[in-house]
């Protein structure tokens, strides 16, 4: 069992825990869907939800493969439910925003291969999380995907004004950019008590 | 399929679609593991037999698989090879298994094998598709560790784990940490661009005198 505070992992995973900014997870969506704010908020939503969907049924999961001692089962299962998880929003967004759906594109299946969403399974089973704490985890993960998409979409949005050289121009910009909020957010190293 | 071809298709994946440099794919193993460069050949290797062995299996069951179920297919055999490598990996060293933690699990999640799963090999024969596959892994752990390579040099002053400077040297600190990577992808990502926009430059001028 961890003994980490809800209110702790919560800030860890905001801050200086981020998922995409200190743990590299879910670069895909980062950088791919963060070219403006309209889509980049819909994109971290949609994303966090996910997370969620993906963190209450690996719990649940994990206790069935525990109790049968299947673990090694555990990346198929959940790569299957978060497969599904997707495809469910996929089918929401599709009924309800049809022009959001067009605008997201190819990114929306993709959140299957997000591994900002596998990651949070994989690491609350790891770390021996109980469920409040696997909520917490990843409504904090959710949040903090939400947050650096729309940092990262705004300061894009105001690059396209900015004369960049051409050869930075592209996937090195915005790695660059994505370097640089990643060394901001180390400043908040310590805030949540951890580590 | 000649043998050319074939050779064609293994240098395609090692460097001219490198999967890191140029398709700006799977980055978050990329930028997650490359803090040293025993990790990341590691880290590649592991990838490299997934892509592969996955490639195969994809490309002899391409005409069995539905088209409409074949992501979810393509996702449960990607899987069960990573579950593979995870226990053979922690059989082989626990401290690097220790040290990789839950990122060779999250191979499953890299966008370099199911892209190469739907784009390739569920298009071709098993030959070409399969070294088509190793390619792509042999090009993605070269890129692994030309990152890795620089931030253990710079950020522990080590190459493999051996000391290349004298106790006085100061390590930099911030390239093992998060941003480094960022920062070591992004410098080589203008390297590569460099050289591209030379290349384009010359190739230019030879046309200039031949017409």
């Amino acid at each position: 069992m961890n003994n980490d505070t809800i209110a702790n992992i919560l800030l860890t995973t905001i801050l200086p825990g981020n998922f995409v900014l200190a743990m590299f997870l879910g670069m895909c969506p980062f950088l791919g869907v963060s070219q403006k704010l309209s889509t980049a908020v819909p994109m971290g939503i949609a994303t966090a939800f996910v997370i969620l969907v993906a963190s209450v049924s690996a719990y649940f999961l994990n206790l069935l493969l525990v109790h049968f001692h299947l673990e090694f089962l555990s990346v198929i299962t959940f790569i299957t439910v978060i497969a599904c998880a997707v495809q469910l929003v996929e089918m929401f967004v599709k009924k309800t925003f049809p022009e959001l759906f067009r605008q997201l594109g190819i990114y929306l299946p993709l959140i299957t291969t997000n591994c900002a969403v596998l990651g949070v399974a994989l690491f609350q089973t790891a770390r021996n999380y109980n469920f409040m704490q696997s909520l917490a985890y990843s409504i904090g993960g959710g949040i903090g995907f939400t947050l650096a998409l729309i940092l990262m979409a705004g300061l894009r949005e105001k690059l396209q004004l900015a004369n960049v050289p051409t050869l930075v121009q592209g996937a090195a910009l915005s790695i660059m950019l994505g370097g640089l909020l990643s060394l901001s957010f180390m400043g908040f190293a310590g805030i949540g008590g951890g580590e | 399929m000649s043998a050319p071809k074939n050779f064609d298709e293994f240098m395609d994946g090692l460097w001219k679609q490198n999967p890191i440099f140029v398709m700006v794919l799977g980055m978050c193993p990329t930028l997650a593991v490359t803090v040293s460069a025993v990790n990341s050949i590691s880290m590649g290797l592991a990838t490299t037999f997934v892509l592969a062995a996955s490639c195969l299996l994809v490309s002899l069951l391409r005409h069995a698989i539905p088209k409409q179920v074949r992501i979810a297919s393509y996702i449960v055999i990607i899987a069960t090879f990573v579950t593979v490598v995870d226990y053979a990996i922690a059989a082989i060293s626990l401290d690097l298994y220790e040290a990789l933690g839950a990122y060779i699990k999250l191979i499953v999640a890299n966008c370099v094998l199911l892209g190469r799963a739907e784009a390739h090999a569920a298009r071709n024969p098993p030959i070409p598709a399969t070294l088509n596959a190793f390619g792509m892994g042999l090009g993605f752990t070269l890129g692994l560790l030309m990152i890795g390579g620089v931030r253990e040099i710079l950020g522990a002053g080590k190459f493999f784990g051996f000391s290349l400077f004298s106790d006085h040297f100061q390590p930099w600190v911030v390239m093992v940490l998060p941003p480094g990577g960022f920062f070591v992808l992004g410098a080589w990502l203008i390297v590569f661009a460099a050289f591209k926009h030379a290349s384009n430059k010359r190739n230019a001028g030879l046309q200039g005198v031949s017409s």
